[in-house]
């Protein structure tokens, strides 16, 4: 764009509204974070009475906050290397090999992602208390059956985007490889899956963040042993004293380690996001 | 981390191509023997493919795939095939124990959960076309944010880098932690809203109830935004990185206003991108359950209920679970056409996903 003096103030008066609109929620979930209990009752006040981290100590012990954390890293760490590495598998088959039923595979994979978690939650509910029953493995409730229901929607994006970043690594440097004496899944390994290392930490980044912010699954398919964080941070708000102050700061806690990971692979987020859509 | 794929691209992607190659060859083969012999094969083309291919070769693809399709069969097609099935069924909190033994009903449930006429029928259609609606206005809301916001940090602005991280800090944050903030902002006597539109501003005499009632939807609308607009920008700021200044340039010169250039070289330009994006997040604010669920709990206020979460409630608040099931059936007839007009955007020419 040339800038003229018209475009500066356009965008002087637009990048300060754009910035109010993103900073207002943050700035409210922060100021909260660490204030008194008496500053919460009532109308909002823009600055603290006085500054206090005790909502940083009591959200410990309010909530079992770090049970939740722990739960929620299971199920999202696994849940996401379990379709990473399916997904690798997959998505460098689609980007390679024209082989029949690619498009039928690739179909599946677009138009499962496209549904929404509503659709499987009741049947696989279902199946879950079915093998329950007669096989006495119990899925409802435990990891195991939420880091499958994961799975249905971080498998299809994760072999969608990197079967993108797969496309985007020339050919070339596998044929080599070959020509030296490697097999295929040798080349997989030695060749491309070094290459596409920013590709698959960004998906794997991506998946975490979507599975980390899952609430529809967690919600019916944990119990008080396997309650995630998106449902255990209900809790401070249904006691008969909402501790607002407290949930805020538990918020500002459960959103650090997925805005770390997400500002350090944002740059590869972006080539990745694009990649798997436009290409 | 400022966002700069322009810049980054090429000499990252070569540098690591090289690391991997050296770290490969361990001085096996020299790099001028190295060229000799790719020349040789691509000379050789087909031959040296098919040489040791065979049987083996050719069932390499469908090896690669097995994992995920094994997978996909399990947790996406047999569930759904089973929730065609269990929309016939008269399953309740009695037989869902046992829910094999369920009884046949037949089109009931669809008589229930999808007449017109009837009270949970209607609903289901209102619920529905609240979210075709809730969909166009947020997903158009996002998109007009996000060009915006990508069209201004595309010029080189004092401050970009930060202003790109921070705008996309809505889309990083857990959505339940954004919708958690927005659920006390609009407190209907303590919110932050309500104090700026009454006590900062005047706007207003009294804060209204903004989680009740009409209000309801459009406070959902605006979480939805606020969280998905950094989306758009992500996707848009990529693509506008591709476009060329001196094409700006010259149209400047040409004498082109500002509104000219938008619409004659921008727009056209990022136009895939520009289809894709709005496909993928109209699916994702048409599925959203994550932020009314938050935000009003299990059962929404009847005027913002989206389909969803109505599915959601007659499933698993009322125990209608046959009913959920027929609602589940039309909202996937939908979602299939939908994804027909999807799939022939985005792979055309009868290819597989990429080439």
């Amino acid at each position: 764009m040339i800038e003229t003096r018209g475009f500066k103030i356009l965008r002087a008066v637009g990048l300060t509204f754009l910035t109010a609109i993103v900073v207002l929620p943050l700035y409210v979930i922060l100021v909260t974070s660490v204030k008194p209990l008496e500053d919460v009752r009532g109308v909002f006040s823009w600055l603290p009475s006085r500054i206090t981290l005790q909502p940083y100590m009591d959200i410990w012990t309010t909530v079992p906050l770090a049970h939740y954390f722990v739960n929620s890293l299971i199920v999202v760490v696994t849940a996401t290397i379990f379709s990473v590495v399916l997904a690798v598998l997959g998505a460098y088959a689609l980007s390679r090999f024209p082989f029949k039923g690619a498009r039928t595979f690739s179909m599946m994979v677009l138009s499962t992602q496209m549904f929404p978690g509503i659709l499987f939650l009741l049947p696989l509910f279902l199946i879950f208390t079915q093998i329950q029953r007669t096989v006495g493995i119990q899925l409802n409730g435990s990891y195991l059956g939420l880091i499958l229901t994961y799975m249905t929607f971080s498998l299809p994006f994760a072999i969608w985007m990197l079967s993108g970043f797969f496309a985007s690594i020339p050919k070339d440097l596998e044929e080599a490889a070959m020509i030296d004496g490697t097999g295929r899944m040798g080349a997989l390994i030695r060749v491309v899956l070094p290459v596409a290392r920013p590709g698959i930490i960004a998906v794997s980044v991506y998946c975490f963040i979507t599975a980390w912010g899952e609430v529809l699954f967690a919600s019916v398919m944990t119990n008080a042993d396997t309650r995630t964080l998106a449902i255990g941070l209900r809790a401070y708000a249904s006691q008969t004293d909402v501790y607002w102050n407290q949930l805020m700061a538990a918020s500002v806690v459960v959103s650090l380690p997925v805005l770390i990971g997400f500002m350090l692979v944002q740059r590869h987020l972006v080539t990745g996001l694009s990649a798997g859509a436009v290409k | 981390m400022p966002v700069e794929p322009k810049v980054k691209e090429p000499p990252e992607r070569e540098r690591s191509v090289d690391d991997a190659a050296s770290a490969r060859h361990n001085g096996k083969l020299t790099p001028s023997e190295r060229n000799q012999r790719r020349a040789q094969a691509k000379v050789a083309g087909q031959v040296v493919q098919t040489a040791g291919a065979g049987r083996r070769d050719r069932l390499f693809p469908y090896a690669l795939i097995a994992p995920a399709s094994v997978m996909e069969l399990l947790i996406h097609i047999i569930p759904m095939a089973l929730g065609v099935y269990i929309a016939f069924l008269g399953l309740n909190q009695f037989t869902i124990g046992n829910w094999l033994q369920a009884p046949f009903v037949g089109l009931e449930n669809f008589v229930t959960g999808l007449d017109p006429d009837g009270p949970i029928g209607s609903q289901f259609y209102a619920a529905l076309l609240r979210t075709v609606v809730y969909t166009l206005i947020s997903v158009g809301a996002a998109w007009a944010l996000g060009m915006f916001a990508a069209v201004l940090l595309t010029s080189k602005v004092k401050g970009r880098g930060f202003l790109r991280t921070l705008f996309l800090t809505p889309y990083a944050l857990p959505q339940y932690v954004g919708a958690i903030a927005w659920a006390f902002m609009f407190n209907q006597r303590d919110g932050v809203i309500n104090r700026i539109l009454v006590q900062d501003l005047g706007i207003l005499d009294e804060g209204p109830f903004w989680l009740l009632g009409g209000n309801a939807f459009w406070v959902t609308v605006v979480v939805t935004v606020w969280q998905f607009w950094p989306f758009a920008f992500l996707m848009l700021l990529a693509a506008l990185q591709n476009i060329p200044d001196d094409v700006y340039e010259a149209a400047a010169l040409d004498g082109a206003s500002l509104w000219k250039q938008f619409t004659t070289i921008t727009l056209p330009m990022i136009r895939q991108a520009n289809v894709v994006m709005l496909l993928i997040l109209s699916l994702w604010i048409f599925n959203q359950f994550n932020i009314p669920y938050v935000l009003f709990g299990p059962a929404s206020p009847p005027e913002a209920t989206l389909i969803s979460p109505l599915i959601y409630e007659q499933s698993f608040n009322y125990w209608n679970f046959g009913v959920g099931g027929a609602m589940s059936v039309l909202l996937l007839v939908a979602l299939v056409i939908a994804s027909a007009f999807y799939i022939k955007l985005v792979m055309p020419k009868g290819k597989a996903l990429h080439d």
